[in-house]
């Protein structure tokens, strides 16, 4: 790195100290941020993928099974001649036993318990189904249907994790915007700090962006140690967390990890937040020199 | 070598000075410097001589009146040009104002940094320049650890360094013995025979009648210019007399072959 001979006693000031860990906290906390909107990025594009291709009916229990049949005679009928439907086909009795059997225990397909019937549909590529009117015109023909997308029930999840996603954009702003303050605080209590030489500076006849580039360069390279701090200190975190999710082993969470792109991103962070100390810090210096004459 | 001819390289018109909202501390200060002139600010404690200095190096604004500095009205000139025209200016500041933390030789080198210079240039001239002053073991100290006259020196070779038309010096010899002033006028004068205008602000009514350049008096903020104390007779004796005495010191620098 180099280091770069400033006429400013920049380095000797207390900021030097300072600045470094709270950059490193807001890179900590924005790496988190960007991480988790990543990971639910991937996420919701998987599901997106899943969106409106299948659709299951369901049909409760009649008084007996001949009622059954014919309900779902007459369903499969109505659904089978709707355009979009590219098949629909009732779940076989031993199959939704087997699907309750986590919660009802081997009832074996026994006639004992009445189950109701369920029909799967599966719809045309690039089709959608106005689920209020198939449900209204079954509804005349089976009494209690219900037509269950998940399709819907995906999209709302989809959406909340859209949500979640804005939510992290908006931190990511924050957070940046917490470091803005940050360096025009430190900025402006260096200038305060440095006031007299400033001044000789400015009558031997310096520019203020010669002023402004010492306060710059520095923020640049505090910023930048600041970062990788920060980063050093997520990378450890995301891996526990990660670690942690692997050994639950559940079904329940899905799959999803960093890709390479992701963990460049990442480490982009730190550069990022160098480079926004090093614009605040010349904007700050040039603004307030400019109230000298 | 006063060249009449050209414009004068400072010129103030019924300029006055006021603090916020204070009393003038400066009131219709008139007078113009030719090229090359060589004047002494004197008058009493408090009676604006910093003020004025400050005006000329472009420190302070006036409050009133007109200052033309190298034949531009500051008034109009927008403030980016400011540095081109402070850099004309060489000053020797009342405490020297020295930046601590810098050895000498990057204290004398910033204003050849400032304005942008090649690197093996300040290097030559910077050391030359230190050597020119007696300084060339101290090129590395840093100004807290130099005795007062030597920081002195220091800050009058960063006032000189860039070849200003224009130098300025307050109070320079302000803690320094008589031997010690002398030399440093000569010094002054050395640039002056360069073509250099020196402005140098002292109390020291001795040294003054003693070299025989025209005063500008302040007196309670308003200015009276003292043409050509003459520098003849018992004072021009008692001059060369002291300038024998500190040709003598040891550490006289050799002045620069014109």
């Amino acid at each position: 790195m180099i280091v770069r001979r400033t006429d400013l006693p920049l380095n000797r000031d207390a900021l030097g100290r300072f600045l470094p860990w709270l950059i490193a906290f807001m890179v900590y906390l924005a790496v988190m941020a960007l991480a988790g909107m990543l990971l639910l990025n991937q996420l919701a594009g998987r599901w997106d993928q899943g969106i409106g291709s299948t659709v299951t009916v369901q049909i409760p229990a009649a008084a007996d099974k001949q009622q059954d049949a014919r309900h779902m005679q007459a369903a499969l009928k109505v659904l089978k001649d709707i355009p979009q439907v590219l098949f629909a086909e009732a779940i076989p009795e031993s199959q939704i036993a087997t699907l309750l059997e986590p919660w009802l225990g081997a009832i074996g397909g026994s006639g004992d318990l009445p189950l109701p019937q369920l029909i799967d549909i599966e719809l045309k590529e690039g089709a959608t189904l106005d689920e209020e009117a198939v449900h209204r015109k079954l509804s005349s023909i089976v009494p209690g249907v219900t037509v269950d997308s998940h399709g819907l029930w995906l999209e709302r999840m989809v959406r909340l994790i859209r949500t979640v996603e804005i939510l992290s954009i908006a931190v990511l702003a924050l957070i940046a915007l917490a470091t803005v303050g940050t360096v025009i605080f430190t900025t402006r209590t260096g200038l305060a700090i440095h006031q007299d030489v400033i001044e000789v500076l400015h009558l031997i006849g310096a520019r203020d962006s010669y002023v402004a580039r010492q306060f710059a360069t520095r923020a640049l390279f505090l910023g930048l140690r600041g970062g990788l701090i920060g980063l050093f200190l997520a990378l450890p975190t995301l891996w526990g967390i990660g670690f942690l999710v692997q050994s639950l082993d559940s079904s329940l969470l899905p799959d999803v990890s960093l890709q390479p792109m992701q963990w460049l991103m990442l480490a982009v962070v730190p550069a990022a937040a160098a480079l926004i100390a090093m614009l605040t810090a010349r904007i700050t210096v040039v603004r307030s020199l400019a109230g000298m004459i | 070598m006063k060249k009449d001819s050209k414009a004068p390289v400072v010129r103030f018109e019924n300029v006055g000075l006021r603090y916020g909202l204070g009393p003038e501390v400066l009131q219709d200060v008139s007078f113009s410097l030719t090229p090359g002139s060589f004047h002494f600010l004197v008058g009493p404690s408090g009676a604006g001589k910093s003020s004025l200095l400050k005006l000329m190096y472009l420190a302070h604004k006036p409050s009133r009146g007109l200052i033309n500095l190298f034949d531009r009205d500051i008034a109009t000139t927008p403030r980016r040009d400011l540095p081109a025209l402070r850099r004309q200016v060489g000053v020797v500041f009342q405490e020297f104002r020295l930046l601590k933390h810098l050895s000498a030789f990057d204290n004398v080198a910033l204003p050849l940094r400032v304005a942008g210079a090649r690197r093996d240039e300040i290097d030559k001239h910077v050391v030359e320049l230190l050597s020119w002053v007696g300084l060339k073991d101290h090129l590395h100290a840093r100004p807290p650890t130099l005795s007062g006259g030597q920081q002195q020196r220091v800050a009058i070779a960063r006032a000189v360094i860039a070849q200003p038309k224009l130098l300025l010096a307050d109070e320079p010899t302000g803690n320094v013995d008589d031997r010690m002033a002398m030399r440093l006028v000569h010094l002054f004068e050395e640039l002056n025979r360069l073509g250099t205008t020196v402005v140098i602000a002292t109390h020291n009514e001795a040294l003054v009648s003693r070299l025989g350049h025209p005063c500008l008096q302040l007196d309670q903020g308003r200015l009276l210019i003292r043409e050509s104390v003459a520098a003849t007779g018992p004072a021009r004796q008692l001059k060369n007399a002291l300038d024998a005495a500190a040709k003598g010191g040891g550490k006289q620098p050799a002045g620069p072959t014109a």
